[in-house]
């Protein structure tokens, strides 16, 4: 039986057949979009924060630990006092990254240099690094955390930028 | 500490083809692995007292696949727990029926990992797998595939010990050297560092070759108590230790990105468990199958478990020692690279392997010699966020 043949026999059906092994596959009705709602109380300062054009972590007052990503709760001292602090204005690139085959949802994007950089002794980052010249990129180099809006989508959020 | 746990062998192994598997439905794929590992050990369904099932899923339709495919396979009304722990979820399966069997609870527990991922399209599975890394803080704003997650790895890592991207290709040529013999295998094709070198960024450093392919596949274990597995056999292996441990989900959050936290300190509790010397584990391990996602991974492999000093694995690689031959083989199955990574199966997909390795039941152009009875197998979730190191062997 040819393809041809073989298609025509699932006639009023959702069925395809596969490309490389020509076996018919259920191309399912359902389609689900899924999008999640996340809490943000008790960290809600890091938002308001970022609005405003800052980038804050969370300090147990206790032990003195510095969460970045802010926590709320300090398990090492299984208490819940923090305070905000600032991230260090100057940081240092540990590695990067430069993703070329993307995600569905960031396929809008031109390709992305994706980094890690240290502030200080506390606080590590991954985030974009915004570079002109992707080839300059050096781990070592002198980075800065700014808070930027993002294109297309127009919401703010924080990026890597090297210090010259 | 649990004391006198009881010793656990492995009685039966079943592993389904890998690949691009559209011919065949969830179910059926889950029977292909089931089946063989059934009739490997001899029993049937209702011997069976406790089954433990991973499949990481999301990219297939089924989202609570455990008690469908024991429907399927004749195994209701059996007791079965799912368990995930992302690209380890098989070894975690295992541990979970080596437990049931270790305590006392199950005398015989069947052990499946399975995955389809074919169900969705290529975009959506690196989608999917970039979600694994930490949803909100790294993947809803900067988009982390997978295989960039490993190029922040490569890149540190050749930038500190001088390593290459030709050194990162002799491991793909070296894993799809023996996927060519694995008729399981995914790929089986013979490449050249030429053919790796010349493949497109996927994430710079790392190129098309350098990564493991999208995978349908699925790989069972029946595992038996002393007593039972003596009456069944006689060849049982032995599971003599599958320790795991944890890292941080954020990449960020760790210290560096030379080596896998979690690995090491698995490595450590799996050696001191099977009376493993930690300096010289390539001494007492006749073959090992690790967790090469990416060639980073094996690299970082080499070290975190001890067959390289730091800094050094990429060496074993340059000087081809971990080829049959060398000074310890490893992923003489072609590794996730060649034979394929169905990502809830690999776990027990690895342990098949050694089975039959230290049975000598593979194709004898892989066949490592067998000394000392016993095998390593590093499986690591996500980017180290889980990491399982499992000794086994023939001699109780």
């Amino acid at each position: 039986m040819s393809n041809n043949d073989e298609k025509s026999s699932y006639e009023g059906l959702p069925v395809s057949l596969d490309k490389k092994l020509g076996v018919p596959v259920w191309n399912d009705v359902r389609e689900l979009k899924l999008r999640y709602r996340m809490s943000l109380g008790k960290i809600k300062k890091f938002f308001s924060a970022l609005s405003e054009g800052k980038i804050m972590a969370t300090k147990c007052k206790h032990c003195g630990r510095i969460y970045f990503p802010p926590q709320a709760d300090c398990p090492y001292c299984m208490r819940s006092d923090m305070e905000w602090v600032d991230v260090p204005n100057e940081g240092v690139l540990e590695t990067f990254t430069i993703v070329n085959i993307k995600p569905t949802t960031f396929s809008h994007y031109d390709d992305y240099v994706l980094a890690i950089a240290r502030f200080g002794d506390g606080i590590k980052v991954l985030a974009w690094l915004r570079v002109d010249e992707k080839s300059r990129v050096r781990i070592g180099m002198r980075v800065k955390l700014t808070v930027i809006k993002r294109i297309p989508e127009g919401y703010y959020t924080f990026e890597l930028e090297p210090i010259d | 500490m649990v004391r006198n746990l009881r010793k656990v062998a492995i009685i039966g192994y079943g592993h389904s083809k890998f690949g691009k598997r559209t011919d065949v439905n969830f179910f059926e794929l889950g029977w292909e692995s089931i089946k063989e590992a059934i009739n490997t050990a001899g029993i049937s369904q209702e011997d069976i007292d406790f089954v433990a099932l991973s499949n990481f899923g999301l990219w297939s339709s089924e989202p609570s696949p455990a008690a469908s495919i024991l429907e399927y396979a004749g195994l209701t009304p059996k007791e079965v727990i799912r368990v995930e722990t992302a690209c380890s979820s098989g070894s975690a399966a295992v541990k979970t029926a080596y437990m049931a069997v270790a305590s006392g609870s199950a005398d015989i527990a069947l052990a499946i990992g399975i995955e389809k991922m074919h169900e969705s399209g290529t975009s959506d599975v690196v989608e999917l797998l970039g979600r694994i890394g930490s949803y909100f803080w790294e993947f809803e704003n900067f988009g982390p595939t997978f295989v960039g997650y490993y190029a922040l790895y490569a890149n540190q890592y050749m930038h500190k010990y001088g390593a290459k991207e030709e050194d990162l290709a002799k491991i793909a040529v070296k894993n799809h050297y023996y996927g060519f013999y694995n008729p399981k295998a995914q790929f089986r094709k013979k490449i050249t560092i030429e053919d790796v070198m010349s493949s497109p960024y996927i994430a710079w450093p790392l190129k098309l070759y350098d990564c493991s392919p999208i995978t349908d596949g699925s790989a069972a274990l029946i595992l038996a108590s002393e007593e039972v597995a003596r009456k069944l056999t006689d060849s049982p292996v032995w599971i003599k230790a599958i320790e795991g441990a944890t890292a941080t989900a954020n990449l960020a959050k760790r210290d560096n990105y030379i080596s896998i936290p979690s690995a090491v300190i698995a490595a450590r509790k799996a050696y001191k468990k099977a009376g493993i010397d930690p300096e010289k584990p390539y001494k007492h391990i006749d073959v090992a199958e690790v967790h090469d996602c990416f060639t980073i991974a094996e690299i970082m492999a080499y070290e975190d478990l001890g067959f390289a000093k730091r800094g050094e694995g990429f060496k074993l690689a340059r000087e081809e020692q971990t080829y049959i031959g060398g000074l310890i083989p490893v992923n003489l199955s072609g590794g996730l690279k060649s034979k394929g990574h169905p990502i809830a199966a690999t776990g027990v997909s690895m342990m098949v392997e050694l089975t039959k390795q230290l049975l000598q039941k593979v194709e004898s152009a892989r066949q490592a010699p067998i000394n000392n009875g016993t095998a390593l197998a590093h499986n690591v979730g996500g980017t180290g966020h889980y990491v399982f190191v499992t000794i086994l062997s023939l001699s109780k």
